[in-house]
């Protein structure tokens, strides 16, 4: 229901989501729920889907759905004047779309933390998506952020809760970037 | 005509003023930049308030970040039409999320007052408030000259949200009143001010 509150956390939803064995995307959701992650804004975005979804079932989670992805700097710069934690989903190609608003953070010293997944790069077959895809890493960095790059499932969930922890713990955005090496490359 | 409004629309500080009128203690305010951040700051500087000196069109969106991390407090967005208008689709995203504690209001001169007065697309036809009714607001409304300061004072902290207010302002300029500009600070004291002197630069 839209608007209803947050209710206090209990049991573990990620053992009754239906997850894919060895599935990285569930370290991504521990790790949001061992450091008390509250708001998930996010783009729609295949690489990141099942974390979506399992966001929208955790009671504690409010899954905030944007119309681009500058919106979610906005709201966890809000999320965190409220005192509540916060993490950004998005597509590489949405990275673009944040560049003044990551005044904000600069300005103010914001928290953040934003998980990429990547296009335009490893066979990647649209040619679209290559510029976005490769100016990403340059775009996040001149935006402020520490940049982690990650090809490899068994370092995403340790990458996550050690992001999570520069950013709360120690005033430093963070971005991940989910390669797409590590995704798999999109196919029609 | 009483000084709530000119011949050319509501005047914009007695209006944010008589909003702002005996602030309870949960009522948190985030303003978009340019005039209402002025218009804000002439009201009374307030550690409760978060000013927005740039990142034009975030207004609305920290305003729900910050309406959902505190459910019980109420949260008024005051920003203008141009800022509102370079992030629409943030009143979709309100929408979904459908917080009740969240009030936007908007402060309607038709134009971009900070750029030397060029036309907004609000003068040309473009309804916010049916912009807000589509993207599934639960209460909307447009005041003109002739509001009562009282009865938009109780829609913007009491009406269950997200509501929208339009108020059809006189474009004229006021003499700005600077509020601090220093966004760590901003964002520090408004923490400490809500959540305690623990709330420092991290959380």
């Amino acid at each position: 229901m839209p608007g209803d509150d947050a209710k206090p956390r209990e049991g573990s939803v990620a053992n009754e989501f239906d997850w894919a064995p060895g599935d990285w995307r569930r370290d991504i959701f521990e790790a949001f729920r061992a450091a008390d992650v509250r708001q998930v804004a996010y783009v729609p975005d295949a690489g990141h889907a099942s974390l979506i979804r399992a966001c929208h079932a955790d009671n504690a989670m409010k899954a905030v759905v944007l119309t681009t992805e500058e919106e979610g700097i906005g709201v966890l710069a809000g999320a965190h004047l409220g005192g509540q934690r916060g993490v950004l989903l998005m597509q590489s190609s949405g990275v673009g779309n944040c560049v003044n608003t990551f005044s904000l953070i600069r300005n103010c010293g914001f928290p953040m933390v934003a998980i990429v997944t990547m296009r335009g790069e490893w066979g990647e077959f649209n040619p679209w998506q290559v510029p976005m895809g490769q100016g990403t890493e340059a775009a996040m960095k001149e935006g402020g952020f520490v940049v982690h790059r990650l090809d490899r499932a068994d370092e995403v969930g340790p990458a996550v809760a050690a992001a999570l922890s520069m950013a709360f713990d120690g005033g430093t955005p963070v971005a991940l970037l989910l390669s797409q090496r590590l995704i798999g490359a999109k196919k029609f | 005509m009483s000084e709530m409004t000119t011949a050319h629309g509501i005047a914009r500080r007695p209006l944010v003023a008589g909003l702002l009128k005996d602030r309870p203690e949960g009522l948190l305010v985030v303003t978009g930049l340019g005039s209402p951040t002025y218009d804000v700051a002439a009201a009374g500087d307030d550690p409760r308030n978060f000013y927005l000196w740039g990142a034009m069109g975030s207004a609305v969106t920290v305003g729900l970040g910050l309406a959902l991390a505190q459910p019980e407090g109420r949260v008024l967005v005051i920003t203008g039409d141009g800022e509102l208008l370079m992030a629409l689709g943030a009143l979709a995203t309100v929408g979904v999320q459908g917080p009740r504690n969240l009030a936007v209001c908007v402060l309607d001169n038709e134009r971009y007052g900070e750029t030397g007065g060029q036309a907004s697309h609000t003068g040309s036809g473009v309804d916010i408030p049916a912009v807000a009714t589509a993207c599934g607001f639960r209460e909307v409304r447009s005041f003109g000259k002739s509001y009562d300061i009282e009865e938009a004072r109780r829609f913007v902290r009491e009406a269950e949200g997200p509501v929208l207010a339009s108020f059809k302002i006189d474009p004229a300029e006021q003499p700005r009143v600077m509020p601090p500009r220093d966004g760590h600070h901003l964002r520090t004291r408004f923490r400490q001010a809500l959540l305690g002197n623990e709330a420092g630069l991290t959380g």
